[in-house]
């Protein structure tokens, strides 16, 4: 298909044909699961959402009294976002994946939707975004997803005051996707004991069933596909830049859309092995960020020499890639592991493992109606099992597609109405 | 030149948040003990490391990187967020699109430079349907035709010709560069001031709001806010994918 005209006429012929499809099957049009993983949702096949919504980013002083490391300079209070309606209505909070802030691409895209539906939007950074490990969590080693979750609550609590004279709520709900999805698990079982919110209904997107296992299929996907390793990396990162080289030009400014990726797996041709190890690449970018900022804060002397303070202009390239050659697993061991065993003695490895999985609230989960998952059979964030694992627990209140890879179907129409859908029927099963 | 008294006064602020950024803070310390891992564990990382970059003036380039910040934070996006919220967003597509129909003329400049073909024959096809069927290139018809918008710039064709990139740098205002796109950077500029093409010479007013909507435009395009990332290592990953991006451009 050189030629352009014909390649709009077939564009426009595309999209007429698919609006019938608004009333049909699930027809997400990407099959391959790591093509779905980065490059998301066709823009013809993405839910409509407004552009320009009512959205202020806010600031939170969380403790008082805490000594930001120099390092961190630019993280003095917890950012977040507020869009809201002018009217009483329903919250909704919205926790990002592991390592992301309040604003990632695809928060912004939950954001819009729930506003366009008209909910006040709080969006949260994952307790793993150095922006929430330095300003917000207790322990600054994040990971911890009961810990992470009491945290988040201590925040939201603190929120749902600030917002106090500014908006008019009328009941509170709840929502994460990836690594956000397991935490909104464990904060709905703590908000049973706290009641802060008593929140309504809770949905959990694309969630890992037990973080450890994920960790580890995240941390194989960089090791495996890298040909000749990680010392090899170099060229490997040489390869894909002069590969993608019309994307990334594009990549900042504000004309870009994913179809450009689509055009690049089109005609360039990029193998499923190539593709797990960028998002592996992108685990270990996340990984190491989680790594020195846990290290730093604590100084703990894992990457950084113990009691070497880092200024605003000292140099970090060594640490990073000291950082990046240390799989999550590695870390998990040497560093996680021990700091929760100095804290509570007898805590066995496996017991810690558990303790950060669903399955260590699973009675809660499969009893509580207010709770729904949607999960993809394909996401490759899942271990074998885990699909079934869900299914059983959560029943009719587990939306399972077949297609999506890991979140690429967040924006997708059917879903983003799916999830609406979810929270429009109060207390009910959808 | 044209320059006119809020520039220079642009120029005083900056200088004023430069200075506060290079006086840096002095800590005590204690004893410091070596850390469980080191880069002694990983030989391969001291000789091919894709986030080793030639950057002999790190610490004052990070100076100015947070220079950066607070020139945005306070001045900059200020102003261009105040650009966003009273125009409408079909003029500030319009406005980027003049700009840059202008900034292709660099681009053919530089495809000329460096013979390629395929690149004068589309960049003088788009700029001259986006001219006059886009209207003085307020819309671009020539991408929805399916002729690409082609990027070179003096930089790129420097480093065709097997100029190295020379020590990395951060340009305050501008951001990432290296010293030979810092250079091409200044050239076309000054080329731009040379050349006149639209006689700001002699239309002084014209030409600062030329340059100013330009400045404006420049940064309502560009989605990097400095330190957003939340990543310690922002400014290694912005180093290491700068140079190899321009690496691969210049390949292509």
């Amino acid at each position: 298909m050189k030629n352009p005209v014909l390649r709009s006429v077939l564009g426009v012929m595309a999209i007429l044909l698919a609006v019938p499809g608004l009333l049909a099957a699930y027809d997400y049009p990407v099959a391959n699961p790591y093509i779905a993983t980065i490059a998301g949702t066709p823009s013809e096949f993405m839910a409509e959402l407004p552009a320009g919504i009512r959205v202020k980013q806010l600031q939170l002083k969380v403790f008082e009294d805490r000594d930001v490391p120099p390092v961190f300079w630019y993280q003095k209070k917890l950012k977040y976002s507020l869009a809201w309606q002018k009217e009483k209505a329903p919250l909704i909070f919205v926790i990002a994946a592991a390592g992301t802030g309040y604003n990632a691409p695809r928060m912004q895209v939950l954001q819009r939707a729930f506003f366009k539906a008209g909910f006040h939007v709080v969006c949260l950074p994952s307790p793993t975004h150095p922006n929430f490990i330095v300003t917000a969590s207790t322990t600054g080693v994040p990971g911890n997803v009961r810990e992470d979750a009491s945290d988040l609550y201590r925040v939201m609590t603190q929120i749902r005051e600030d917002l106090q004279d500014r908006i008019e709520v009328s009941e509170f709900f709840l929502t994460g996707y990836s690594l956000g999805g397991a935490e909104t698990a464990f904060l709905a079982k703590l908000d049973e004991e706290k009641k802060v919110f008593n929140f309504r209904k809770v949905l959990m997107i694309n969630p890992p069933v037990s973080l450890y296992s994920s960790i580890r299929i995240l941390d194989q996907m960089l090791v495996r596909n890298v040909p000749g390793g990680l010392d090899n990396l170099n060229a490997f990162i040489d390869r894909v830049m002069t590969k993608f080289s019309g994307v990334y030009q594009k990549l900042d400014t504000l004309d870009f859309n994913n179809n450009v990726l689509y055009q690049v797996f089109e005609e360039k041709g990029t193998s499923d092995k190539e593709m797990a190890a960028l998002i592996g690449i992108s685990f270990r970018l996340i990984s190491s960020n989680m790594i020195i900022t846990a290290d730093v804060f604590n100084n703990a002397g894992y990457l950084v020499p113990k009691n070497h303070i880092l200024s605003s202009t000292d140099s970090t390239t060594d640490y990073l890639k000291v950082a990046f050659r240390i799989s999550f697993e590695k870390y998990f061991d040497e560093f996680f592991y021990p700091f929760f065993k100095a804290r509570s003695p007898g805590l066995t490895k496996e017991a810690l493992i558990e303790s950060v999985s669903l399955r260590s609230i699973e009675k809660y989960l499969a009893s509580t109606e207010k709770i729904g998952v949607i999960a993809n059979e394909d996401d490759l964030i899942l271990a074998p099992g885990e699909l079934d694992y869900l299914r059983q627990v959560f029943g009719k209140r587990a939306k399972i597609y077949p297609h999506g890879g890991h979140l690429g179907n967040i924006d997708y129409r059917e879903n983003v109405d799916y999830m609406l859908r979810f929270f429009s029927e109060r207390g009910e099963e959808p | 030149m044209t320059r006119t008294r809020p520039v220079i006064s642009v120029w005083l602020v900056m200088a004023l948040l430069f200075i506060g950024v290079l006086s840096g803070c002095a800590t005590s310390r204690s004893v410091e003990v070596p850390a469980r891992h080191n880069l002694d564990e990983f030989p391969k990382e001291k000789v091919a490391s894709p986030f080793d970059v030639y950057d002999p003036i790190e610490g004052f380039n990070r100076g100015v990187y947070r220079f950066n910040y607070y020139f945005d934070t306070f001045f900059y996006l200020p102003i261009v967020e105040f650009y966003e919220t009273i125009t409408p967003n079909f003029v500030q597509d319009r406005v980027s699109n003049f700009f840059d129909n202008i900034s292709e003329v660099s681009t053919l400049a530089n495809c000329l430079l460096q013979f390629k073909g395929g690149c004068v024959v589309k960049t003088v096809g788009r700029v001259a349907i986006n001219s006059t069927v886009g209207i003085g290139g307020l819309w671009d018809p020539a991408t929805h035709w399916g002729i690409d918008r082609q990027r070179e710039d003096f930089g790129q064709t420097l480093g065709y010709y097997g100029i190295g990139d020379g020590p990395y740098l951060v340009l305050p205002v501008f951001g990432p560069s290296n010293l030979r796109d810092a250079f091409g950077l200044a050239a076309e500029k000054a080329a731009f001031e040379v050349i006149d093409p639209f006689n700001f010479e002699h239309n002084e007013e014209i030409g600062a709001a030329f340059y100013t909507t330009g400045a404006v435009d420049q940064r309502h395009k560009i989605r990097f806010r400095y330190f957003d990332s939340g990543s310690p290592f922002e400014y290694e990953l912005i180093r290491m994918l700068y140079a190899k991006y321009r690496q691969a451009e210049i390949k292509k």
